[in-house]
Parts: C-alpha cells; structure tokens; sequence
C-alpha cells in the first residue's frame, strides 16, 4: 500500500510535468509567456509553501529572498557580465545566505512576532536597493542585455528555451517538494508545526529544523528570482516591494498549504484571475477579492488541501 | 541490582519571581527504580521534573544525570542522553496518525547522518511500542480521534519510542478510569523492567502499589524521603498531605 502511495504521488507529478511539457506546442504566444512566468513564480510559491506549508513559519518577508537571487543574478551580469549559469549558482548562493542570516535572528521569535521580524528585514532590504540606486537604479530598475541571457549557449531570449529553462526550474521544485514531503526530515517539519514542544521533548532541534527549512526555501526563492531576471531581462525593486511577500502566501493559501502542486495551481489561478479580470474592468482587484472570498467558502484548505481533505487523502 | 545513581541534583533551585518553587533540593535516584513524588498542588513537583528535563532553566544548583552534568544542556539534547518525559496535558500529533506519532519519537535514534532512518525497521519499532501500550490495532487511527484514555497511553507509547533511561510520567492516571487506571499500573510495571520512572500522581492507591520509593515535596523542599510504608507513617507527610 505505501509503494503503491508513493507511486500515486510520483505519477501524478511527472503527469503534470508531462502536461506542462506538451502545453507548449499549443499554447498561442500570450499565454505560452504567461505560462512560463507561472511555472517560475510558482517555484517562488513551492519555496513559499517548504517553510510555511510544511515547517509553519508564517514568513512576510520572502520577496527579500526572491529579490536576493534576482539582484545578485541581475547586478552580476550588470558589472561583471556573468550569463546565465553563473548567475543561476549566484541566485541560489545568495537566497540561501540570505535566509541563513535572517533565520538565525528571526527564528528566535515565533507567531506574530516572526512575522513582523521577517517584515522588518524584507523592508530593510528593499529600501537598500534604493540606498545603493547608483547600481540598482531603484524602483526603475534596469535590463538584463539580451547578450547575456543566454544558457549553455542557447538564448533566453527565444520563447521556447524560455519555456523550457522555466520548466526545468518548475521540475526541480516539484522534486525537492516531492523528496521533502515523503522524508524523515518531512515528518518532523510537520511535527513542528503541529506542535513544536512536543518535538522538542521528543530530542530533536527544533531550532537546526527550522533554520534547514527557511535555508532551503531562501535557496529556491533566490533561485526562482535568478531566473526570473534571466527569463524576462527585467530586474526592479518592485519584486523586493511588500507585495512580493505576500503573493506566495496568497499562492499557497489558495492552491493548498503543504501540498506539492497546490503552489502552482494557485499561481495559476491567481495570475488568470488578474488576467482576465482586467480585460473587462478598471475594477479588476474587486473581481480578484471576491472570487478569493469564494474559494474560501469552499475551499478552505486551498484547491489541492480540500481535495486532499475529501477525495484523496493520498495526495502528496 | 547494584544501587547505581541515575540522577542526582545538588541545591536545585528556581524562583519565579518572588515565588520559590523549587528550594535547594539535593535530590538522588537510582537506577532501575519507581519513584513516585508526590506532594500537596502547588509544591514544585512539576516544576521540579520540568528543571530536569530542561524544559525551564533553573536559578542555581546542578543536575547529574549517568555521570553527567547536563545542568546547561538544552531539553532536546537531555532527551538524546536519556530523560524522556510525558506530558501533564496530552501533547500528541493530533492530525497524524498513532503510529505517525510514534514514528516521530522513534526516527531520530534509528537513523543514520541526514537519510532518515530503513522505513521497515522504522515501522517495526513504532509498531513494538504501540503494541506494548496496548494500540497496535488503532495505529493507522488519527491521534486526535482516539479516546482520551488512548491519547493517554499513545503519549506514553511516544516515551518508550525514545527507549529512554528515565521517564518521567507526570500525572499520567489524571482523568482515567478506575479500569483504565489498572491497565496503566501494569504498563508502567512492565516498563520499569528497561527504564528507570519518575512518577508524578495524586493518586494514592496508585502510588502504594507502584512505587519502590517515594519522595514528598511540600513548597519546593523535600519533606520525606523513603518507603511506601515508611511514608505512610511519616508524620509530618501526614501532616502537610495525607491530611490525618
């Protein structure tokens, strides 16, 4: 039965990959861009869901993250003309201490308090791009030269790589995701959250957890950041912006807290909504607000958590 | 068996506030034994058992644990050298499974670096452990599900998941039947057979009947020390407890 779980679990995963891999010869242009930006952002989103899905954290400073591998990806090949591979590593690197330096603060408060220390330093950060607006040129920001987007030799520039490298990057995710969820090292993430003393008393860490699970997230936030700047060119202090913070969370609440996929599936959902909704009106956030409205009436637990709830307790 | 000291606290102390609730206890437990520590409320005896798990840190003295001072070591480091303890209030994984929970407090001794430890073996020992509580039928149950008396001993079964030196059961009998209680004296005499135990209880008939020994706090000193029957004719416990 448990193989037969994992299976389940695996199949449906690489179904969706496989899925996202055929869209591509299908989707007309404008969506075929939107879909890559999703399966980028949703990498930000599953980084997202690591520390606050499994772990518990309730993070509302991870735009820091994002805009760590963004800037350290952009600002590299800026002064120091650095391609893409470069600055994909420097992405990751640069999340990853991120997260490590303010885990080491920030994890020594909990609840309430931890979300206003995360606010604080992602606040901190963006308004260091500003200070530093000689090289970052502030909430204008600047292009990455098409001459540098390139990856092993293929450009970033053209669509279809673009799909591919977002895809890539969106498999990569689903698989740490995935590897966590399933591991020993998941189970007592859990437990964390669930009940944190009780894990205490049981000999572990709780601290060390913790800290590994932001560590891990900050690493795929900077390396969703990375890529994003690669993929499109564009590095502003935007995506350092309160708001950068708050649409993971939105993200993961709405496709389904601690679930693989439920990241993505509220990425999708909710880049739509703004999508289609400002076609026909000014007004378009009401739209986005009530149809949120909605999906909690009858989602509570996000798309994938309330079909895991009913149907298919399975569901990784 | 030879009367080795498992544990030994030297002037152990904690004020919270202008409150003492623990006062210099010089406190010694030997290996193998059923200690019961009992007193009237309010008289430190879980603060006391708190100060040696590390739960809370104390404002002077010293703790020994198998030869060890562990007076500064943090409570999940005391967990790994041995001092498990249960929860007063159920403290459980109630969204995970029985044997989810137990899982959790047997992994961490049988892994090996970062991989966690073989799923079978793993499920072997949970399975071990809930069989000895008497839940192996309802491992695959939601822990939050179960009646408050199996809550009770899944808690102790996460205790013996961590095959600990001493563990410290505080007020483990509270709010169970007299038939549920009975199953317990006998859980907790089959476990003093690997592991040594602190007992916390209030209740009297259970104390007698468990314990090889008994120590009585009354506002955070050590008032008697000795034998059930010794204890029984104490006067002075008698007077600030037994109330005759």
């Amino acid at each position: 039965m448990r193989s037969l779980r994992v299976n389940k679990a695996v199949t449906l995963h690489l179904g969706a990959i496989g899925v996202l891999f055929a869209l591509q010869f299908v989707l007309p242009d404008y969506h075929h861009v939107n879909l890559a930006r999703v399966m980028v952002l949703a990498g930000f989103a599953m980084a997202y869901n690591i520390s606050f899905g499994y772990t518990g954290l309730l993070s509302l400073g991870h735009a820091m993250f994002f805009a760590a591998g963004l800037y350290a990806a952009g600002l590299m090949a800026r002064f120091a003309g650095v391609g893409a591979e470069g600055g994909l590593i420097l992405g990751v690197i640069a999340g990853l201490a991120m997260a490590v330096a303010v885990g080491l603060l920030a994890l020594r408060t909990t609840g309430v308090s931890f979300m206003i220390v995360t606010l604080m330093f992602a606040q901190a950060a963006f308004l260091t791009i500003f200070y530093f607006g000689e090289y970052t040129r502030g909430d204008e920001g600047f292009i990455i030269p098409s001459g540098l987007r390139t990856l092993f030799g293929f450009s970033l520039v053209e669509p279809a790589t673009r799909y591919l490298v977002a895809l890539s990057l969106f498999a990569l995710c689903v698989a740490v995701s995935h590897g966590i969820a399933r591991s020993s090292v998941g189970r007592v993430l859990a437990a964390i959250r669930e009940n944190e003393e009780r894990t205490r008393m049981l000999g572990y860490n709780v601290f060390l957890y913790k800290l590994a699970a932001l560590a891990i997230s900050g690493a795929m936030s900077g390396a969703a950041g990375a890529a994003y700047g690669f993929l499109f060119g564009y590095v502003g202090a935007t995506f350092a912006s309160i708001q950068y913070s708050i649409f993971p969370l939105l993200w993961v609440l709405m496709g389904g807290a601690a679930t693989v996929l439920g990241p993505f599936a509220g990425t999708l959902l909710m880049f739509y909504l703004v999508d289609i909704s400002s076609a026909y009106t000014s007004a378009n956030m009401l739209i986005v607000g009530l149809a949120l409205i909605g999906l909690i009436l009858f989602f509570p637990k996000g798309i994938l958590g309330t079909i895991r709830e009913r149907a298919a307790p399975w569901l990784p | 068996m030879a009367a080795v000291t498992l544990l030994s606290t030297l002037n152990l102390s904690k004020r919270f506030g202008g409150l003492q609730a623990v006062d210099g206890v010089d406190f010694t437990f030997l290996e193998g034994e059923i200690r019961a520590l009992i007193g009237p409320n309010g008289a430190g005896k879980t603060t006391f058992v708190n100060l040696l798990s590390g739960r809370i840190p104390p404002t002077e003295g010293r703790i020994v644990f198998a030869g060890e001072d562990v007076t500064r070591l943090p409570a999940h480091a005391r967990v790994n050298r041995g001092i498990a303890y249960t929860f007063q209030i159920t403290s459980i994984f109630a969204a995970m499974s029985a044997l989810e929970n137990v899982k959790l407090s047997a992994q961490r001794r049988l892994s090996k670096g970062v991989f966690g430890p073989d799923p079978e073996l793993l499920e072997r020992v949970a399975m071990s452990a809930l069989e000895r509580v008497g839940l192996a039928d309802r491992h695959g149950e939601i822990a939050g599900n179960l009646s408050y008396g199996h809550q009770r001993l899944l808690e102790v079964a996460l205790g013996l998941g961590l095959e600990p030196k001493l563990l410290i059961l505080d007020e483990p009998t509270q709010g169970l039947t007299d038939q549920e209680i009975g199953v317990f004296v006998d859980l907790v005499r089959e476990i003093a057979r690997q592991a040594s135990v602190l007992l916390i209880e209030h209740n009297m008939d259970v104390v007698m009947g468990l314990a090889d020994s008994i120590t009585v706090l009354d506002r955070g000193r050590i008032l008697a020390q000795g034998a059930p029957d010794e204890i029984r004719r104490d006067e002075a416990v008698r007077r600030a407890y037994l109330g005759a």
